[in-house]
């Protein structure tokens, strides 16, 4: 269980090249992740490790390839400054978990983090940090293990046409 | 109380007074699949329990990543989807028809007022037709494919207004540069973008769906146009539908609004590796380039094209420069066709291939090696995008690029 530490504005091409998009299994494209701008990644990255990264990770393409990357590399939960949007939406729905931590900088690469979801707060080197909370309907989810358990539990869906 | 465009779109899906921040689960009026996010997609609905999608008529599928396939993983995952779209009994466009978000607009398969989800990024494009679209992942499109409806966060909206008349030789892919130069790659995260004032009044659909395509550049959920006379006669020709007004509220409340005045715009040019890293030309003029891209969902259009052979007239590409130009559809590649553009540039020593993403997306060809660089009209020029992750690839518009094409080195257009 180490941190992976990365920066700012981490794009989808750099979790996961285009030319591996014809890939679908999280394990075979784990070998690729980073591939060219951090190959220890692929090799090094263990069940339980944990990203920390800058503002705006995940942005660019909307490839659900990259979080199955990192999924597939082991990786359960990022920390970050910011996610940009629609990683961060499909990190949620294949089972990763996205923690929003203004202070994510001050984390160092290989450093242990451990995590209190429930008070709010992430704790490495003897230091506490907030995190934002986890908007509610996006919690249904996470606890379902994703958007396909969440779903496979749905007989039908209450539209907003539907609700009040 | 005053509504925002997008505010408004949201509260006519759910017939009732829906506010920027609110969590609601909307109904889709259309969603789109290609074959990189597709696969994926289907298997998910599978996954899901899905046996026949919510509406047919409803799903746009087309094949534009990797056509013709270029590997069999690539020919595999087009046949898995023509499977799916026989027993689903869904229109396959297939491979034939060009680059999704171009294929949608030119079909009118969006309109004001729709909420739209495509599996892809750059789906914020059909808000230049006044729609609420969005790129998702494939697992949320699978439950799309399974339920018709997403759950949405109604973004809030920032406002960008420009005003003035673009110089000759500028024009709206300059100008969302300089927008996303001044925004930042993060700056729009989670919000819609509406692109208002008069510039963006008398700007042409072409134009339109060039600025609406890079707002997801910015982080946006969604850029999007106030429909009117020009939105509603382009879709005139193109479906069934009754112009409506659909516009902001005076006195709606922004999360930001910035101004811009195109009459002041230079060529602007994102430098590597991220796009809000932006220059006027002057900055890198001179900067040797191994290939040039013209084409792309951002500026593979008719318009797009002219604007790259008024440049080139007679003229000839450099030698030592590969030009590849991709036409974003079929119909575009006709219009370019009849009005001899295509003889131009393969007589000026382009390579013209049939329409398809093409380097844009760093998967299919024209891949770049260690050290190469790429001056592209596409939308993206992160570290490795084009092939290797020490190439380099800077972003600009048509003429630009044709003007760079023609010395072998980045140019200002309005030098040529």
């Amino acid at each position: 269980m180490r941190v992976w530490k990365f920066g700012d504005n981490i794009d989808t091409d750099a979790i996961i090249p285009g030319r591996y998009l014809v890939i679908y299994d999280p394990w075979a494209l784990a070998t690729h992740a980073f591939e060219g701008t951090r190959d220890e990644f692929a090799q090094n990255a263990r069940e339980g490790d944990i990203i920390v990264a800058g503002k705006n990770f995940g942005c660019g393409s909307s490839r659900e390839h990259a979080p199955l990357a990192l999924l597939g590399a082991g990786i359960r939960v990022i920390i970050a400054r910011s996610f940009a949007r629609i990683f961060y939406r499909n990190a949620i729905n294949v089972g990763i978990l996205p923690l929003v931590c203004p202070e994510a900088g001050s984390i160092e690469d290989g450093a242990v983090v451990t995590i209190n979801l429930d008070a709010g707060f992430i704790e490495s080197g003897g230091r506490k940090m907030p995190i934002e909370p986890v908007p509610p309907f996006l919690k249904e989810i996470i606890d379902a293990g994703g958007l396909v358990g969440y779903a496979r539990k749905l007989e039908k869906v209450k539209t907003c046409t539907e609700s009040q | 109380m005053a509504s925002t465009l997008v505010e408004k779109i949201f509260s006519r899906k759910c017939a009732r007074d829906v506010r920027a921040g609110d969590v609601v689960m909307a109904p889709v009026d259309m969603a789109m699949i290609h074959d990189i996010t597709g696969p994926l997609a289907v298997q998910k609905f599978q996954e899901m329990g899905g046996k026949t999608v919510f509406d047919p008529g409803k799903i746009v599928l087309l094949f534009d990543h990797q056509v013709p396939a270029d590997s069999l993983s690539a020919a595999s995952n087009h046949v898995f989807l023509r499977k799916f779209a026989r027993e689903q009994n869904i229109e396959n466009l297939d491979g034939r028809e060009g680059i999704c978000h171009q294929v949608v607009m030119e079909r009118g398969r969006a309109a004001p007022g729709e909420i739209i989800v495509g599996a892809d990024s750059h789906t914020c494009m059909y808000g230049a037709a006044g729609a609420f679209a969005t790129g998702i992942g494939s697992t949320d499109m699978g439950f799309v494919l399974k339920f018709g409806v997403l759950y949405f966060r109604v973004p809030e909206t920032i406002r960008v207004t420009v005003g003035g008349r673009f110089p000759g030789r500028v024009g709206p892919k300059d100008l969302i540069l300089e927008i996303a130069g001044k925004i930042g790659a993060d700056g729009a995260t989670y919000q819609a973008i509406e692109f208002t004032g008069e510039t963006f009044r008398t700007m042409d659909m072409p134009g339109r769906m060039t600025c609406c395509n890079m707002a997801v550049e910015m982080g946006a959920k969604a850029g999007i146009v106030p429909p009117d006379e020009i939105t509603w006669s382009y879709l005139a020709s193109r479906r069934d539908i009754a112009p409506f007004s659909l516009a902001s509220d005076d006195n709606a409340s922004f999360s930001m609004e910035y101004s811009f005045d195109a009459s002041r715009l230079s060529p602007r040019v994102a430098v590597p590796h991220n796009v809000d890293q932006v220059v006027d030309v002057a900055k890198v003029a001179g900067t040797h380039i191994d290939q040039v891209f013209i084409g792309s969902c951002t500026n593979g259009r008719f318009e797009d094209l002219k604007e790259a052979a008024d440049v080139l007239k007679d003229g000839t590409f450099h030698p030592g420069v590969r030009v590849i130009i991709i036409p974003s559809s079929r119909t575009e590649y006709l219009k370019a066709l009849k009005a001899g553009l295509i003889e131009r540039f393969v007589s000026a020593g382009a390579l013209v291939e049939a329409p398809c993403c093409g380097p844009c997306m760093g998967g299919a060809f024209g891949l770049l090696a260690p050290g190469e660089v790429s001056l592209s009209t596409s939308n993206r020029n992160f570290r490795g995008r084009q092939g290797s992750t020490d190439a380099f690839v800077y972003l600009c518009s048509p003429a630009t690029a044709a003007a760079s094409a023609m010395k072998g080195e980045i140019t200002d257009p309005r030098e040529v």
